[in-house]
């Protein structure tokens, strides 16, 4: 309600820098994130970077706090005609994003056509560029810091519960037996759970096993996607889970990244979580951890797909006077980035994965990978096979809001309320509700 | 005696409430304005194109089970609060008035944790209850008792309820106190002379003549328990498991700051301005009276 207030204040807050570049002779342009701590870092050292490697442009990195944050300011700056030149935009916005009118947002295609700085989208890994392009593959936003799910566990654990620490599970049948062993021998605090829920366990479960997670190509072909994660192999996974968590074997422990203090903590014996975790994991486990595949269902499918990519893009944002000059710099500073040696030190410094064929091609030159045994797993995933439509990534408005429907039916048939199936049929229902009014909104 | 001071005119009578009218005018009435018509329509997120529905966000709003499951829900939390933060506060504050030694430490103390920011009050009781890692939460396990609020909605919301309860009691007990001490001693020793024990005192004298300082407490504290309370509930449960702690503000957050629908978070804050209108608006009556008595 105070959002038309906020507004003037983010109008005078983006206004300071426009003040300055008007003085100086580079053209400067604004650049609004939401890294933090050691990221933050990464974010500025490459901002410096491309400062010194050229006199015509000044980049300037402004922290704006979370993702929804970040994602909520720029909106509002738009409709005050104040908006940064660039926005890092999380996944699950990309919907909200892609659909927002032309006069606010300049898909990267278009920058690239005007200003004739090719941005390639043969550059870039398939998995991470799908998420973020047009039906067609034009690209709407540049691919930025991506990540994607693994499965994490404990090689103290599995020797202690008689498994082999060097195989890690490779099929859901296998996580189970597993986990019933970790149980069985008590060797760890909590044998299997996960963090990201939805994310992993319904969106990535879909992708891997080429399943649809909505109608319309994921959402991808149209507004009017229906959600479709109601399948018989949807349910089938619920119940496994459902039934591992009667026995003990499975715990739910929470939304989001809730769950992950528990996996750096060594209490659990197998843990799904986003790849980025080995950043902590490396500064902080007292215990022998190990990376794997995520497991797939081998009566669903006999070899999985890849997995979709979570992290954010970096969205390039318009006002009524922006100068082309503005636009070729902003166009200068993707192309920096997207170059193998920039990706490639991203890549290596913040545990995201690569997001170009070259970075990634030269983060193995370099021998990042023997140094760094299995880091390079999340993006093999990333890469195998060739991705289908249900293996592109999302494009559902208010994204949001229907992982948190996920969660709460999930918690009520955790919670013994609901079966599996009733849960994931109300997900659907509710989440169609929430898709139907971002149509409605977005027609209006 | 009362003394009036009669302004000739408009001009300068004006002029002088001028300040405080731009200020209501520009952080109250214009928002609130702005929220009222956006309720009345759907836009999309950049506000691009907005369309005019008259009241139907009010109307799926109050067909939507959900929400209607939202609004008992916050109205038990507001009461559970307010009873359990001032209750304590209450007790508090009738020792804190007798003579102890090192009292003043001890009152200091007791307000301190009002200065403590929702969501750090929010990180202290993880630190206490979480199942796993909580110094108390990891306890109840051991001793077989099933403690994970992650899953079970009654003692998420029991959490919650403690959590923001306890912040409060320390402003409670300022109020509390103050009013004790402008009880007249008078009153007290006179019923101690007619032979009244502690509990009855407290019941017929004590407590009757806290009456205005408890019913503004109730406004506020309900006031607290239905707004204030957002950042130690989303830093706790985000309003699971399921939605068993979701309290209104939380879902005007949630439709409006996450999903960005406008239109039905707007009409939840008007609700929610309609309530707190309500509320203010009965104190008033009763205060009003109370002083003029």
């Amino acid at each position: 309600m105070k959002r038309r207030a906020l507004l003037a204040g983010y109008a005078a807050l983006a206004a300071a820098p426009y003040a300055a570049a008007r003085a100086a002779e580079r053209t400067k342009i604004v650049w609004w994130h939401a890294m933090t701590a050691a990221l933050a870092e990464q974010v500025n050292r490459l901002v410096d970077e491309f400062n010194k490697s050229q006199d015509a442009v000044e980049v300037q990195a402004i922290f704006k706090g979370g993702y929804a944050d970040t994602m909520n300011a720029a909106i509002a700056a738009s409709r005050a005609g104040q908006a940064p030149h660039l926005v890092q935009v999380f996944e699950v916005g990309t919907g909200t994003m892609i659909n927002a009118p032309g006069k606010f947002v300049k898909q990267v295609w278009e920058l690239s056509k005007e200003t004739g700085i090719a941005l390639d989208p043969k550059n870039y890994i398939g998995a991470v560029r799908g998420y973020y392009s047009l039906p067609d593959g034009r690209m709407a936003s540049m691919p930025f810091n991506s990540s994607t799910s693994v499965m994490w566990y404990s090689k103290d654990a599995f020797k202690k519960a008689g498994l082999d620490p060097e195989k890690p599970p490779v099929t859901w049948a296998d996580v189970v037996k597993a986990a019933q062993a970790i149980k069985a021998k008590d060797a760890a605090e909590i044998p299997c759970t996960s963090a990201w829920f939805s994310w992993i366990q319904v969106e990535q479960f879909s992708a891997l096993h080429n399943l649809p997670f909505a109608s319309k190509a994921d959402g991808f072909e149209g507004l009017d996607a229906e959600l479709q994660f109601n399948s018989k192999a949807h349910v089938k996974h619920l119940d496994r889970l459902l039934a591992m968590a009667k026995d003990g074997a499975f715990k739910y422990t929470g939304r989001d990244n809730t769950p992950s203090q528990l996996l750096v903590s060594g209490k659990v014996g197998i843990h799904f979580d986003s790849s980025g975790s080995r950043g902590d994991l490396v500064k902080s486990a007292k215990f022998e951890w190990g990376e794997a595949l995520l497991p797939y269902d081998a009566e669903v499918i006999k070899s999985p797909l890849n997995s979709i990519i979570g992290g954010a893009s970096l969205w390039t944002m318009t006002g009524p006077d922006r100068k082309p000059a503005e636009y070729k710099a902003v166009a200068q500073f993707l192309a920096f980035i997207g170059k193998p040696e920039n990706d490639a030190y991203w890549h290596q410094h913040t545990g995201y994965v690569p997001v170009t064929l070259a970075g990634f091609e030269l983060s193995k030159k370099q021998g990042f990978y023997t140094q760094n045994l299995g880091a390079d797993l999340p993006a093999q995933q990333l890469t195998r096979g060739s991705v289908t439509p249900n293996s592109k990534g999302l494009r559902l408005g208010r994204l949001v809001e229907i992982r948190n429907i996920v969660y709460e039916e999930v918690e009520k048939a955790f919670q013994g309320g609901q079966t599996g199936k009733q849960a994931l049929d109300n997900a659907v229902t509710r989440g169609d509700k929430v898709l139907r009014d971002f149509q409605k909104s977005i027609k209006a | 005696m009362e003394r009036r001071t009669v302004f000739g005119g408009w001009l300068l009578p004006m002029l002088l409430v001028l300040p405080q009218l731009l200020l209501t005018g520009f952080f109250f009435y214009w928002p609130a304005g702005q929220a009222v018509w956006s309720s009345l329509t759907i836009q999309d997120a950049f506000g691009e194109g907005v369309v005019f529905v008259g009241l139907d966000n009010f109307t799926e709003l109050l067909s939507d089970p959900l929400y209607r499951d939202s609004v008992v829900r916050t109205i038990v939390f507001c009461l559970t609060v307010s009873a359990l933060a001032m209750g304590l506060a209450l007790a508090l504050a009738v020792f804190a008035d007798k003579e102890i030694r090192g009292k003043g430490a001890y009152r200091t103390l007791l307000i301190w944790p009002y200065a403590i920011a929702p969501a750090m009050s929010a990180v202290l009781f993880l630190f206490i209850l979480d199942p796993r890692v909580g110094l108390i939460g990891r306890r109840l396990n051991q001793f077989g008792i099933d403690w994970d609020y992650h899953l079970n909605g009654g003692q998420a919301m029991l959490m919650v309820v403690l959590a923001s309860a306890w912040k409060q009691v320390s402003y409670n007990f300022i109020f509390f106190l103050a009013g004790l001490q402008s009880i007249p001693r008078a009153v007290t020793e006179a019923a101690r002379m007619d032979g009244a024990k502690t509990w009855h005192r407290f019941r017929t004298i004590t407590f009757p003549l806290l009456a205005p300082t408890t019913f503004f407490l109730l406004v506020v504290n309900v006031v607290y328990a239905a707004f204030d309370t957002f950042g130690t509930i989303n830093a706790l449960t985000h309003g699971g498991p399921g939605k068993d702690t979701e309290t209104l503000v939380l879902k005007v957050f949630r439709d409006g700051v996450i999903n960005q629908d406008i239109g039905s978070s707007s009409a939840q804050s008007v609700i929610l301005m309609l309530g707190v209108i309500a509320i203010t608006a009965v104190q008033f009556r009763f205060m009003g009276k109370k002083v003029t008595e």
